[in-house]
């Protein structure tokens, strides 16, 4: 066992950030994520890193654009409204299939909408958000020591399948304080980056761009990116089943609302109802799976998200009709708590819904 | 034995351009690879390419090269320098892309003096969309979203660049050339070569202005486009180096 230190969820990501060799930080302040820029300010030089913060979150996200095409482990982090501006960016970095992290500490929308947590860019980080037809690897830590853990992951994961991966907490996760320990990892050395941009000494030029004028490259540049994302679906799915084996009803949350959709389950099993919840790590690619399978045992699904019902469409996706999918959402930085997810699953269950 | 004096510059690809005839481009992009093989760098260039006619750029320069989003090749340049601090970085952008759309990342790279170099190519007009109304369109000017004349009432006043960048204290060497007469050309060439040094000596951030004919859009000749130069542009847009850097001679009698 590594040492534990008690640190806010912000605070953890930039570390293990560190810890994970990123060694490039630009962002942009906004709340509540602003603890991640400001610790990497401070951390950067004392690990002969680079921190810079850019004019907007624009300008930031072209810089890891820059750093990443060059071939170093590279991040950036904000809060919903900056992420809508990074969108942009984000599109081309996919298209130009160069590895980085990307850290969304979600708060409320639409608009400038609110500063406390919210689940509702679950559309954006899943569906695309910026144009064209990519995806992003999108982790979804639910405890703070599983947000540093997926971010030493999203930079390995970035740099296998040469694709932007994003980490999506919430403002919870963000800044709440938990014991962290980082885990030293078997550094599994990252496929070589003969893509670069590093000057064109003894070998041919390298050449980062996303503009294909003749249709069929394009479809076959977009053909690529697709067969890779299957590969993503293939190998990289991730999902924690929760006393699911013997559940008479599965909800499905993740992030913050599955941690109260456990203490949920505790109260309801203790009434004599067997609840168990199916929390996806991974949001793209999405655990279809598991819920196919879980439709085959049970007749009711709650989806419980702090947004007005997003991820209830993948899971609607999954079961494909064989149970019935109820929603639980609450927005705009409304938290359900235990006992109103509790209700809502006795509702169900007696037929009232 | 017959003595070659003049042969295609080492770092441009043997390909025939894409642009019209009488364009300013292929004169800068020559320009560019003249200065780079004098310096000796192909080998640790990095370019980075703008939205706009000249987006293709990486066809005809043999370096290492990134094709940016509209406007935020700065950015892109930035990170690129930030992770190797000795490859020699520019950026070739045009008014649409510089002056309209990617006004912060310029104005803030510059001021923040990041060591690059930017090549920023002033036509006056929206290039590849098909001749509209550019931030640096002079008054008067008819494009196809200003088909009355540019007036300050509606359209407002042309944006100079150089000018503007100059008060900042992050850039190091600000320049304007144009490239309407073998005049101008070479003069423009030494501003470039200026530009690149700053770089490479560390002083910080570099940028020339090309004033440059688009005689496709300005519905002109190639000889007219050139007189248009002269005329029109360079009275509000005047030649010369408007920051040098700091402890560097003056260049004597001017660039």
């Amino acid at each position: 066992m590594g040492e534990k230190v008690l640190i806010t969820g912000n605070e953890a990501i930039a570390e293990a950030a560190i810890q994970a060799g990123c060694r490039f930080f630009f962002g942009y302040p906004i709340t509540p994520q602003n603890k991640i820029p400001e610790y990497m300010s401070a951390r950067m030089p004392q690990v002969g890193g680079c921190f810079v913060q850019a004019e907007s979150e624009l300008a930031a996200i072209y810089m890891v654009f820059g750093a990443a095409g060059a071939g170093a482990r590279v991040m950036t982090s904000s809060s919903s409204p900056g992420i809508s501006l990074k969108m942009e960016g984000i599109s081309y970095i996919a298209g130009a299939e160069l590895p980085c992290v990307i850290v969304n500490v979600m708060r409320g929308g639409p608009g400038l909408g609110g500063i406390l947590p919210s689940q509702s860019d679950y559309f954006q980080a899943t569906k695309g958000g910026g144009h064209g037809d990519y995806r992003l690897l999108v982790l979804a830590p639910s405890t703070v020591q599983e947000a540093a853990d997926l971010m030493m992951d999203a930079f390995d994961l970035a740099d296998k399948y040469r694709n932007p991966v994003m980490v999506l907490a919430d403002g919870y996760i963000g800044q709440m304080m938990e014991p962290v320990e980082f885990k030293k990892r078997s550094s599994i050395p990252p496929p070589p980056k003969d893509w670069a941009i590093t000057g064109a000494k003894g070998r041919p030029r390298n050449l980062i761009k996303t503009l294909y004028l003749d249709p069929e490259e394009l479809e076959k540049h977009n053909i690529k990116l697709h067969r890779k994302y299957l590969e993503m679906a293939k190998n990289e799915v991730r999902v924690e089943n929760y006393m699911t084996e013997d559940a008479e009803i599965v909800i499905a949350a993740y992030g913050t609302t599955a941690r109260i959709t456990k203490t949920a389950i505790k109260i309801l099993r203790e009434k004599g109802i067997k609840a168990g919840l199916i929390r996806p790590i991974t949001l793209f690619p999405f655990p279809y799976k598991t819920f196919e399978e879980a439709a085959e045992k049970v007749d009711n699904i709650l989806v419980v998200e702090m947004n007005m019902g997003q991820m209830v469409e993948d899971v609607k996706l999954a079961v494909c009709g064989k149970t019935k999918v109820h929603v639980d959402g609450r927005s705009g930085g409304m938290v359900p708590s235990y006992d109103e997810i509790a209700a809502q699953v006795e509702k169900i269950v007696e037929r009232r819904l | 034995m017959m003595q070659k004096v003049f042969t295609r510059p080492k770092s441009m690809f043997p390909v025939p351009t894409h642009y019209c005839p009488g364009c300013g481009h292929g004169i800068i992009h020559r320009l560019l690879a003249e200065v780079i093989d004098e310096l000796g760098i192909i080998e640790r260039t990095v370019g980075v390419a703008p939205v706009g006619c000249s987006v293709l750029i990486y066809n005809y320069i043999n370096c290492d090269m990134y094709e940016a989003a509209h406007g935020r090749a700065p950015a892109i340049a930035t990170g690129c320098k930030r992770v190797h601090p000795n490859l020699v970085v520019f950026t070739y952008q045009g008014d649409g892309d510089l002056a309209s759309i990617g006004t912060a990342e310029i104005v803030h790279a510059a001021a923040r003096g990041e060591k690059i170099t930017v090549l920023f190519v002033n036509n006056a007009v929206y290039g590849m969309t098909g001749g509209q109304m550019a931030p640096t369109t002079i008054l008067g000017q008819k494009t196809t979203t200003s088909p009355y004349g540019r007036a300050p009432a509606r359209e407002g006043y042309p944006v100079r660049i150089a000018e503007m960048l100059a008060t900042l204290d992050g850039a190091a060497y600000i320049a304007r050339a144009a490239v309407n007469n073998p005049k101008n050309i070479i003069r423009a060439k030494k501003m470039l070569r200026k530009a690149f040094e700053t770089q490479i000596k560390g002083l910080g951030f570099s940028l020339v202005e090309f004033l440059s004919q688009c005689p496709t859009n300005w519905g002109m000749s190639p000889a007219e486009a050139v007189k248009w130069v002269e005329e029109k542009m360079i009275p509000y847009y005047p030649l010369g180096e408007f920051k040098t850097p700091k402890g560097e001679k003056e260049t004597a009698g001017g660039v």
